[in-house]
């Protein structure tokens, strides 16, 4: 019996949880060379099966029963002794977040050496050798330079792959990726994939890769295991659970991935423009007596324009100034030059008077609402400073709330009462409360997952119809684009590369950046052929 | 609501709270039980708590009852600490709110006067204002106040700091709404939890600084504290030890239900840790 078996697991919650098992009877079989994709939307357990692979159970968390083993030796009955040696040595993983992953006060090198100096007893010196051979195999620019640099000085996805480096280190059976590119431009995590990819079939090591992410799914996987609340509804090989989904939950999934071709060009608005951008600059210094780093060029003469009733998106990677554009756009942020019109008016340096002007949705839906103050209070508070009655405030939010699909008499809970997509529902209510001329949405669905996220587009839409609303929409993913904009601005290290109707961009890239970024959207020969 | 049934399921904090009250009606009852002045003259000095049915405590080395100072000793221990830590927890959330929340020239301000008065030792700056001032009991509680805000200030600042750049601090911004409802509705209130422990930390220094200054003999010698209590005992500290010791117990069990109260308060006001 070769690779890691699971063999109908099942793991106890804490009493009083919303569910008693995080894990019924999950059987699963990884083979040496294989990549499994462990699939599911958050709660689905599949992070509580790697955890329980590694032997790194929550406190709380208790086996009730079935077998995990690696290559025919049983690991829940590892001691604590055993599993320090198995760690790093038979079973790797590789996190979301490198950052928080790596020691930020040693260098790469130091940290990838002492793999071998703690496990294998090399000197220090054979180690750092090996380091840097290690370092030239996840092809790392400047293998040699890296060694000596902090976490801090290399981008995300050299941090990733340091981290891919050190779990392969000392040759694991297994590997256990867990959202591994979740955190990473799409280009780069286009490469970080390959990277996997190349060395996987090198080593013949059975990997285990945990995502949320169809397209990601599409790229890498052999074999995929879908996972919903805590079962297993679907494995097979990757071809045909993606091709010819046999349970619903996983149709249903696929379903809710935004296909990346646009729908036809819809009626675009009034046509009269709302909010124009006009050679929009803004310049981040160093501030402090060393100034060490050179400024950063945020904005770099940024100019485009939305037109009532339609949605114009600003698609780049991070980096490249789009969430600077929207926190200028909203008074959040001042210019270095140029001018923002709303309505055909600057934006007033006055908050109250530029309330009605512009509103954002947020990101994350856990950071962008008061928590200890009740929902309808946020959405009301903005009508109530710009005069409107407190008894018409708190109408017009149960109005709202019933508007975004929330129960009206919910306007008195507290924000953690409510899940994420409903969150960001309370955030556009929130938005529309001040009956803004122009919504800035930075990345409103990036947080949500899969299916969440396309009740949420549906929304936006929906409003749209209805309300005529004038979007600006802040994304890092084109398929999402692709779903809600009438246009698109293409931005690189704050420049505009290319803009243009979604379908013609999409369809008929000119710029080579847009080009590499849409051949790095992760499954689309699979998802979209 | 939820947040008293979160307070009454943790067993620290309903000690803390009966001991607090248990001060409380000390300070209550204590007109009632010994309606006589209880600076005053009782009986034999140094007689050992129990030897006489009349001093269940015992007298001090002046012949004075030392149940009847104890208890309205409860009072004085509680304005002082109430008082005090009021003044201080004002001054510092107004010092540390405005610094963490505009930052720059306030912030830099603002906090250099903090670390002025921080760099003192606050006893020997408390020193310094009951000697200038004169140690009437007003005086007493004012000083101390003063001299115990530049912690709560900084911590308030530090919440501030990490807190407006929130989302949600953003969101109100864009909503239109003025910086004193940023700090005070959106802000302050995720700040206060924090603040609302360390308040406790500060009651309970505070009821320690005022018995520092009565063992000294600085403190108001006109009022029952228990600090002059234990200032009393002093002198007869190895053989009728049971002078200072008594009021000692006393100011450990209020220092120790204080701190209690501010740590079930914190737990119960954060929603979050509520159960549902």
């Amino acid at each position: 019996m070769t690779g890691l078996r699971i063999d109908n697991l099942a793991i106890r919650l804490p009493k009083g949880g919303d569910r008693t098992h995080a894990l019924s009877g999950i059987t699963l079989a990884v083979a040496p060379g294989e990549i499994l994709c462990v699939v599911g939307e958050s709660g689905s357990g599949k992070s509580v099966t790697a955890s329980a692979v590694m032997g790194l159970l929550a406190p709380g968390l208790m086996v009730e029963q079935g077998s995990v083993t690696l290559n025919g030796q049983d690991l829940l009955a590892l001691t604590p002794e055993q599993w320090r040696t198995t760690r790093g040595e038979r079973i790797a993983m590789v996190f979301q977040e490198p950052m928080t992953a790596l020691n930020p006060l040693m260098t790469v090198g130091r940290q990838l050496a002492e793999m071998w100096i703690v496990h294998r007893g090399l000197s220090r010196r054979d180690a750092l050798a090996r380091a840097e051979a290690a370092l030239t195999e996840v092809q790392l620019p400047d293998p040699a330079g890296a060694l000596n640099a902090f976490p801090h000085e290399l981008s995300g996805g050299q941090r990733q792959r340091v981290m891919i480096a050190m779990a392969l280190a000392l040759e694991p059976e297994l590997l256990i990726c867990d959202e591994p590119t979740t955190a990473l431009d799409v280009t780069t995590q286009a490469q970080v994939l390959t990277l996997i990819r190349d060395l996987q079939r090198r080593h013949n090591t059975a990997v285990m890769f945990i995502t949320h992410d169809f397209g990601v799914v599409a790229e890498i996987a052999d074999r995929v295991a879908v996972m919903q609340l805590g079962r297993l509804v679907e494995e097979g090989p990757a071809a045909q659970v993606l091709k010819a989904p046999q349970h619903p939950y996983t149709q249903a999934l696929l379903a809710a991935v935004p296909p990346l071709n646009a729908p036809a060009a819809r009626l675009a608005g009034s046509g009269e423009p709302v909010l124009e951008l006009d050679g929009l600059t803004k310049t981040y210094a160093s501030r402090g007596i060393f100034r060490r780093r050179k400024p950063v060029r945020a904005l770099d003469g940024i100019s485009a324009t939305l037109r009532r009733g339609t949605t114009l998106g600003i698609v780049g990677e991070s980096g490249s100034g789009k969430s600077t554009l929207a926190r200028c756009v909203v008074g959040l942020m001042g210019l270095d030059g140029g001018a923002i019109r709303i309505a055909g008016r600057p934006l007033p340096p006055d908050r109250q008077k530029a309330a009605h002007l512009a509103q954002m949705v947020f990101q994350d839906p856990y950071a962008s609402l008061n928590p200890r103050r009740s929902v309808g209070a946020q959405v009301a508070q903005g009508p109530i400073a710009a005069g409107t009655p407190r008894d018409a405030a708190w109408a017009e939010a149960r109005r709202l709330f019933s508007l975004v699909g929330l129960d009206p008499d919910s306007v008195r809970r507290y924000p953690h009462e409510f899940s994420g997509g409903q969150r960001q529902r309370i955030g556009i209510a929130r938005a529309l409360a001040m009956k803004p001329e122009v919504l800035v949405a930075d990345e409103p669905v990036s947080a949500l997952d899969v299916s969440v996220q396309a009740q949420v587009l549906a929304l936006l839409r929906e409003l749209q119809a209805q309300l005529g609303l004038s979007i600006l929409f802040i994304t890092h993913d084109l398929r999402v684009a692709a779903q809600l904009c009438d246009e698109v601005v293409v931005m690189q290290n704050g420049r505009v590369a290319e803009a243009g109707p979604v379908a013609e961009v999409f369809t008929n890239p000119r710029h080579a950046y847009t080009q590499s970024l849409l051949a790095a959207v992760p499954g689309r020969a699979v998802l979209e052929g | 609501m939820r947040a008293l049934k979160a307070f009454f399921r943790s067993p620290p904090a309903i000690i803390g709270l009966l001991l607090v009250l248990a001060v409380v009606v000390m300070g209550l009852v204590a007109p009632v039980l010994y309606p006589n002045d209880p600076l005053g003259l009782a009986g034999r000095p140094l007689q050992w708590p129990g030897a006489n049915p009349r001093f269940p405590l015992g007298t001090d080395p002046s012949g004075r009852d030392i149940a009847a100072q104890l208890f309205h000793g409860a009072r004085i221990s509680l304005l002082i600490g109430f008082v005090a830590t009021s003044i201080a927890v004002a001054i510092g959330i107004l010092v540390g709110a405005l610094a963490g929340f505009y930052g720059g020239v306030t912030d830099t301000v603002l906090m250099r006067v903090t670390e002025a008065f921080q760099t003192l030792p606050n006893f020997l700056l408390l020193l310094v204002l009951v000697a200038v001032f004169g140690s009437t009991l007003e005086v007493v509680t004012v000083a101390i106040g003063l001299v115990s805000w530049p912690p709560v200030a900084r911590l308030t600042r530090a919440e501030f700091l990490s807190l407006r750049t929130r989302e949600f601090v953003h969101a109100a911004r864009i909503q239109g709404l003025p910086d004193w409802h940023l700090i005070f509705r959106e802000v302050l209130p995720n700040a206060l939890p924090p603040v609302i422990v360390y308040a406790s930390v500060v009651m309970a220094v505070a009821i320690l600084l005022e018995s520092s200054l009565a063992f000294l003999q600085l403190s108001d010698p006109n009022v029952p504290s228990w600090g002059n209590l234990i200032g009393l005992g002093r002198s007869v500290l190895r053989t009728e030890w049971y002078v200072s010791a008594i009021p000692g117990v006393a100011i450990l069990l209020s220092i120790l239900g204080v701190s209690l109260l501010g740590q079930g308060l914190n737990d119960a006001l954060n929603p979050r840790l509520a159960p549902r």
